[in-house]
């Protein structure tokens, strides 16, 4: 009789152990968060002139739009920051949810997209005329495609992790960013430079910070159980 | 058969020539201080080409007229001096037509494109891109910043190259996507292509003119009436060469410094 509960239990541990293993949720779990700022003087953000694309230029009459290589906010907060967990992720699930990119008013919505590993990507022209999106791909393949007005939206996903550059080529100025990784656990500062990466089972990470033109930091951080932990990180700005 | 197409080849040539002589579709309002030479050249051209056409085609519907129905074969030997003669005479009718609208278009064309510009000429840099326009002024200082091609950077509106972080003379340098001019005031452009070959062209200006990758092509002209047209490209340079255009927009010399002072206090 104590050999079959030993069974019975010794199976039930076999599953839950399973079940973890395969993206369950985690026993316990921590969460990394913190703020993105800079130190120094950044670039301005310049407006953008579309009279190229009068459709474009009507729609930003009254608040032009700025460039987004370096989007700064109050409290001297960086935006368009991905953090994410680079070294000693554990509990990541694969990404199945369709990202959408929408091009709109000659502008790419968002800034910079986060995906992973062949997870689904649209993209949507919502422009009255045509835009070619050409991501700057280098370990994907490159490729562009011509997405006229009202066309469908292309259906598409990267199968490698990459820091992906993409531009128009109609329209020069619009510029943004497909960042594939193997990883989950990311996040995308906003407005207020702010970031949370949460589900972090218990362990050792390598936590990194990327910006687009300031380029990559880095720091390391222990979770033991459901704690929280804060790490900020400082970029060196330059207004050049 | 022979009469129906002599009427129809007749009537097409007369009115075709009725559209162009009547101006119904012509060139668009002259704006520029050369424009005028370029106009009568045209117009000397499409007289004299007009003229030959329509008398060919004339030539063409009697013959057509005359000898399109005959059934018996036999060989017309009608025409004096016969049929090389008759050549001869063509061949050199429409060669020296040629050559004299060659000499005095070139005597047209290089007292604008190979005459040196006005010492005092506004210099602007044209910087063409697949598939867009960038005008840059030299700022407050009167200097342009160097241009360095590996610095390039759409993504920073650093559609030249420059290096503000090094060369002061580039910070002020003023870049927009429309050229802007004051009226009556000599411009003096200096045209670069970053990628393939475009063409810069303002019908009211009267000027046309390729850029070539890794070469700096002057060009210069006056405009003589405000207002804003359309600049395109006339060189296939890729998938989007159809949506490659910029605005040209004259102003009043006040206006302009205006807009410039505007400018400069946003770099």
């Amino acid at each position: 009789m104590q050999t079959h509960y030993a069974w019975i239990i010794g199976t039930v541990v076999l599953v839950a152990s399973a079940v973890a293993a395969h993206g369950g949720p985690p026993a316990s779990a921590g969460t990394v968060s913190g703020k993105v700022t800079y130190t120094g003087t950044p670039p301005k953000m310049k407006p953008i002139d579309m009279a190229k694309e009068p459709n474009c230029a009507k729609e930003h009459a009254t608040a032009p739009v700025l460039t987004e290589n370096v989007v700064t906010g109050p409290g001297s907060s960086l935006r368009w920051v991905v953090v994410y967990i680079s070294a000693g992720d554990q509990g990541s699930t694969p990404g199945t949810e369709t990202v959408r990119l929408d091009q709109k008013a000659c502008q790419y919505i968002p800034h910079v997209l986060v995906v992973q590993p062949n997870q689904p990507l649209d993209i949507y022209n919502n422009d009255p005329h045509s835009h070619n999106i050409h991501p700057l791909a280098k370990v994907n393949p490159e490729w562009n495609r011509s997405q006229p007005a009202g066309a469908p939206p292309i259906h598409t996903k990267w199968e490698l992790p990459e820091f992906i550059p993409v531009k128009c080529n109609v329209h020069p100025w619009m510029h943004g960013w497909h960042v594939v990784l193997n990883t989950s656990h990311y996040a995308v500062t906003g407005e207020d430079g702010s970031f949370s990466l949460s589900g972090l089972p218990p362990g050792k990470y390598t936590v990194t910070a990327w910006q687009e033109q300031f380029g990559t930091q880095t720091q390391d951080v222990t979770i033991s159980g459901t704690e929280s932990k804060t790490v900020d990180f400082v970029f060196k700005a330059r207004p050049y | 058969m022979g009469k129906l197409f002599a009427v129809v080849v007749a009537i097409i040539a007369l009115v075709s020539a009725a559209l162009f002589a009547s101006h119904i579709w012509w060139l668009p309002v002259d704006i520029s201080a050369h424009g005028h030479a370029i106009d009568r050249q045209l117009s000397e051209t499409m007289v004299t080409s007009g003229a030959l056409f329509v008398l060919s085609q004339l030539a063409l519907a009697v013959f057509a007229w005359r000898y399109g129905d005959r059934r018996d074969g036999r060989q017309v030997k009608t025409f004096p001096g016969g049929a090389t003669s008759m050549v001869v005479f063509a061949t050199v009718l429409v060669g020296a037509e040629i050559l004299a609208l060659t000499f005095v278009g070139s005597k047209v064309w290089a007292g604008i494109y190979q005459t040196p510009p006005d010492p005092n000429s506004l210099q602007i840099d044209v910087q063409s891109e697949q598939f867009a326009f960038y005008f840059r002024y030299p700022g407050p200082d009167g200097k342009f910043g160097a241009t360095h091609p590996e610095l390039i950077n759409e993504a920073s509106e650093n559609y030249f190259g420059l290096d503000p972080a090094n060369d002061i003379s580039a910070r002020d340098d003023i870049v927009v996507p429309t050229l802007t001019i004051p009226v009556n005031r000599p411009i003096s452009l200096n045209l670069r292509a970053k990628d393939v070959g475009h063409s810069f062209y303002v019908p009211e200006l009267r000027i046309q003119q390729d850029f070539v990758p890794g070469l700096a092509i002057p060009l210069h002209f006056t405009a003589t009436q405000t207002g804003k047209h359309e600049i395109v490209c006339t060189q296939l340079c890729g998938l989007g060469h159809y949506n490659m255009r910029a605005y040209v927009e004259v102003m009043s010399q006040e206006q302009f410094d205006q807009w410039l002072k505007d400018k400069a206090a946003q770099q």
